[in-house]
């Protein structure tokens, strides 16, 4: 068992190498060069900013300075800003949106699998049609679109809640219910799904007719076995929630490392993207494997192979 | 086979099953799902004859319109424009039809690239195992721990100035960059249905009669395992729109003027308050494809399920 | 491994067999209240289904004694399991109900009971022996408390009494090491152990009744003669009923006392043992025992069959449901459905126009 999570946390590295390998191809296949704008940058200039960052060196050199800046959690300069690291920019932003994508994570899963079993009970009956009729609007509904709506239904309309900004946890509630929409949806769903199969299978018969109470048919036999093939997706939804939150920061103003992304776009700021993308991998990598191992436990076939 | 139909009508002939014929009946009975089917035929309908039907241009501005109205752009059913225009005065019917035809070309093009690029991968790594399996699906556990929407931009960003970023108005690049991080999940599959297929019996009884390797993969594994490809497929289409439609919101992907739902979405974002008809009716577009698209994948896969098959 | 684990081999004679039975019937008929443990009438369970209501078991009536092991023979789906899911009130509703007839189970009829004292029945008078063991075991669940879970629910015994328990009954079915494996997943078994757990689960409340639905169907040929002679052994110690469900006639003939035939769900046919195999008196138990490989049969012969399929059960006529494929059939056998009639004093009865007394075939 053990040998089973060390393995799966050593193998982030290869991983993470081949990511940063690509992100640093990819930002080296950019024609002209980081430099280039629209209007035209003299060529000494050029010089010289290559010179300053580096960019003279040869290739692998470059690589490996920057791998081992990374290792050092040196996230490279910015190449917009000349005087700031990644670092500075980046800062405290992290901490921000992991707490939001956690919190949109928990809502998720607390909202979706009751959602989704309570779905799969009342099979083609009232429950049924409301939780699968909330999972499909989850679905149509981006989540820019229902940010955009919370905010000004609650925010401008009703005035209840703060329009943007992370200061309290009022703050807090629009922004994350926007992010945990469409996950809730997809985990309802699943749930719902998984559910409904564990219902017809055999052993679920062999339950009743040991004359067990039908709750703990449900809760023992039922809710256990669906949940196993819904765990598999939880990391994937992690994921997304982590990666995906970038648009909700952006609308809500939220002080994360996402919205920097976005901005970064903007201002061809290529040392952030780089940075930041070898740090979201490492994110999604890490949660994950936390993910299976989760799902490890939950299922005694795995645990034993 | 039937034993026939004698005076008293006892016998009645068992009618044969084939896959296809039992799934579309049960397709045909779900609602839902032809709702769906409906929808994605009208909206694809648009798509192909929009540039056609469309009252406007989606370039044409009615500045004289908007100028007459005091700067502001027109409301629904006003000056000929049954759904008003923006700020500068472009149809946005007209618009949405065009948006219909970039979201569509999204759903066809991103799953042929996902097709593309995944089937054989899958085949490859479920039919040969071993070696090439560990080793390709090593490469998927890379492309799965990219993040998708980040690597998309990433693509999207570094390929912008280049003709291939430059192709169809910047779609060509998104299609391709969305593909890329989908293909995972369909490769996946492709992989788990041919392992477990491979080793089923009548794959074996094909084998023992001689039956050519070739012959087994199209005859036996693929009309087997195709299903829930299918189904996968099919629900992978939401989420195409859904990716394009968030990055032409933050400004990535199609480039102006054409009119993705997103980027309509953004542009109507900032004056929401004073004409809402320029947001709302962009996101019911994107919720009437999303939805569609995601009943009849539901209807499918319910169609499909070989544990139905025979009974109704 | 000490003598205490070791599964018990008894080695027995066919007269010991005999008398063991005849004794276990009738310890079982101490303090009965009713004439049989389960009389069944006129059961009728229907299936509503988009195309048509399928009358999968159409007015049986049986009984089973107490300690009696009856058989009920018959293809797939002539009704056999239905039936006895119908007994349990396991019917999955949607789409099947229970529409006619009454079940009395010990005096009690088991129909008009509600749902939770009907569950006070099942797994404490009325064990289910199901007929694949791959997929009736819950796989997250250790072995050791799916069998304690029906004594927990039913017997209220400490938790240590309960886990002796267990341990007991897996050691009687023939589990080695039954303490050691309590703490086991149903993965970690063979298919031949999963279902001798099953056997254990089924009697773990000493049931009265034990509906068994092709328990060795899914098995290896070597196994399947364990499993039964284990079912057997045990019913005969405990005086428990078997209903024991199959469509191998083999089977029938070693280990039941009486036997019901079954065909588009009706009871065609049904005797004793000896009245079936030496007597039948339906052409469809003649074809049945016919198409049976002999050992005398001739090299290069073809397999005797029964010509035809079972007929859909969707509005049947008011016919004899076998006479499509019945070499004997006559037109009356169209016309009107034949009753199940005595062929004998000794409570053979068969469903058929041409056997009886004023038939065609004597």
């Amino acid at each position: 068992m053990i040998r089973y999570i060390a393995r799966r946390f050593l193998w982030i590295i290869p991983v993470l190498f081949v990511v940063s390998l690509i992100t640093f191809s990819l930002m080296h296949a950019v024609p002209g060069g980081p430099w280039a704008r629209e209007k035209a940058v003299p060529a000494s200039m050029v010089a010289r900013l290559n010179e300053k960052y580096g960019l003279d060196q040869p290739v692998p050199v470059q690589y490996a300075t920057w791998v081992g800046n990374l290792l050092q959690g040196n996230l490279g300069p910015s190449y917009k800003f000349q005087d700031r690291t990644v670092n500075d920019i980046v800062g405290g932003g992290i901490m921000t949106t992991v707490q939001l994508g956690l919190m949109a994570f928990f809502l998720a899963v607390f909202v979706g699998i009751p959602l989704g079993v309570i779905a799969a009970l009342g099979h083609n009956r009232w429950p049924d049609y409301t939780a699968t009729g909330i999972s499909v609007l989850g679905i149509a509904t981006p989540s820019f679109v229902l940010a955009i709506l919370l905010i000004l239904l609650f925010g401008v309309t009703l005035r209840l809640l703060p329009t943007g900004g992370w200061k309290g946890p009022d703050t807090w509630i629009l922004p994350t219910i926007a992010l945990a929409s469409f996950p809730i949806a997809i985990i309802t769903r699943y749930t719902r799904a998984s559910m409904l199969e564990v219902t017809r299978k055999d052993y679920i018969r062999t339950a009743q007719s040991k004359g067990v109470a039908e709750r703990a048919v449900v809760t023992r036999h039922m809710i256990r076995n669906a949940l196993i093939p819904v765990v598999t997706i939880l990391g994937p939804t992690l994921a997304f929630l982590v990666t995906g939150s970038f648009i909700i920061e952006s609308i809500f103003g939220i002080p994360g490392i996402g919205r920097y992304y976005i901005t970064s776009i903007g201002q061809h700021d290529y040392g952030v993207l780089m940075a930041m993308t070898v740090l979201y991998a490492f994110v999604v990598a890490f949660l994950n494997v936390i993910v299976d191992v989760l799902y490890a436990f939950i299922d005694p076939r795995i645990r034993f192979s | 086979m039937a034993t026939e139909t004698l005076r008293g009508g006892i016998a009645k002939p068992r009618p044969s099953a084939s896959l296809w014929r039992d799934a579309f009946g049960r397709l045909r009975k779900n609602k839902l799902a032809m709702v769906g089917l409906v929808l994605v035929g009208f909206v694809g309908f648009i798509a192909i004859f929009g540039s056609i039907l469309a009252p406007y241009n989606y370039q044409d501005q009615d500045l004289t319109a908007v100028v007459a109205n005091k700067g502001q752009p027109l409301p629904p059913l006003t000056g000929g424009h049954i759904l008003g225009t923006d700020q500068i005065g472009r149809d946005l019917l007209s618009r949405l039809m065009d948006g219909a035809r970039i979201s569509m070309s999204v759903a066809i093009v991103v799953q042929i690239v996902v097709i593309c690029i995944g089937v054989p991968i899958g085949a490859m790594a479920g039919w040969f195992g071993g070696r090439t399996d560990n080793i390709l699906m090593r490469f998927t556990d890379v492309m799965y721990a990219f993040p998708d929407l980040l690597f998309i931009i990433l693509l999207t960003v570094v390929f912008k100035q280049t003709p291939f970023g430059q192709a169809m108005d910047g779609l060509l690049l998104v299609f391709v960059a969305i593909g890329l991080t989908t293909w995972v999940t369909v490769g996946r599959l492709v992989r788990g249905q041919m392992l477990a297929l491979k080793e089923t019996e009548f794959v074996e009884a094909a084998r023992a009669i001689g039956v050519s390797d070739r012959k087994i993969v199209t005859r036996h594994l693929l009309p087997n395992g195709i299903g829930p490809i299918i189904v996968a497929i099919t629900l992978g289409i939401p989420a195409a729109i859904l990716a394009e439609a968030t990055l032409a919101y933050i400004g990535i992907g199609v480039q102006a003027p054409r009119a993705s739902w997103g980027s309509l979405i953004n542009d109507g974002q900032a004056v929401i308050r004073s004409s809402p008809w320029l947001t709302f009716f962009p996101a019911v577009c994107i919720a009437v494809a999303l939805i569609s698209f995601t009943f009849v994948g539901d209807g499918l896969r319910d169609a499909l399920d070989p544990k139905l098959k025979g009974k109704q | 491994m000490s003598a205490a684990d070791a599964p018990t081999i008894v080695e027995l004679s066919a007269d010991d067999v005999l008398r063991a039975r005849t004794e276990a019937v009738a310890k079982a008929g101490v303090g009965r209240k009713a004439d049989h443990l389960l009389e069944v009438r006129g059961l009728s369970t229907h299936f509503f289904t988009p195309d048509g209501v399928v009358q999968a078991v159409d007015d049986v009536s049986f009984d089973v004694g107490y300690g009696e092991t009856l058989g009920l023979v018959g293809e797939s789906g002539c009704g056999k399991s239905v039936t006895a899911l119908s007994i349990a009130r396991l019917v999955p509703d949607p789409p099947g109900k229970i529409v006619k007839g009454s079940i009395l189970f010990d005096g009690i009829d088991v129909l008009k009971l509600n749902p939770d004292d009907m569950r006070k029945l099942r797994g404490k008078e009325i064990g289910f022996i199901f007929q694949d063991p791959l997929t009736s075991l819950n796989p997250t669940l250790t072995i050791g408390y799916q069998i304690g879970e029906a004594i927990r629910q039913h017997m209220g015994l400490s938790e240590k009494a309960t886990q002796d328990r267990t341990i007991e009954l897996l050691s009687k079915v023939g589990i080695p090491r039954a303490k050691e494996r309590l703490k086991d997943y149903p993965f970690q078994f063979s298919g031949g152990m999963r279902q001798r757990v099953m056997i254990a689960i089924a009697l773990s409340c000493d049931p009265k009744l034990i509906l068994a639905d092709e328990p060795t169907t899914a098995l290896d040929v070597t196994i399947q003669a364990q499993i039964l002679e284990l079912i057997q052994t045990l019913s005969s110690e405990f005086g428990t009923a078997v209903l024991m469900i199959t469509h191998d006639l083999g089977i029938a003939a070693g280990m039941c006392d009486r036997v019901n035939v079954m065909y588009a769900g009706r009871i065609v046919e049904t005797g004793t043992v000896d009245e079936l195999f030496e007597e039948p008196r339906m052409p469809y138990a003649w074809g049945l025992l016919d198409s049976l490989p002999r050992i005398d049969d001739i090299r290069g012969d073809r397999l005797r069959t029964i010509e035809g399929l079972p007929p859909l059960l969707i509005k049947p006529a008011d016919a004899c449901r076998f006479n499509p494929r019945c070499v004997y059939a006559r037109d009356v056998c169209r016309e009107k459905e034949p009753e199940l009639t005595g062929r004998g004093p000794t409570g053979h009865m068969a469903r058929c126009w041409a056997t009886e007394p004023e038939g065609w075939i004597a």
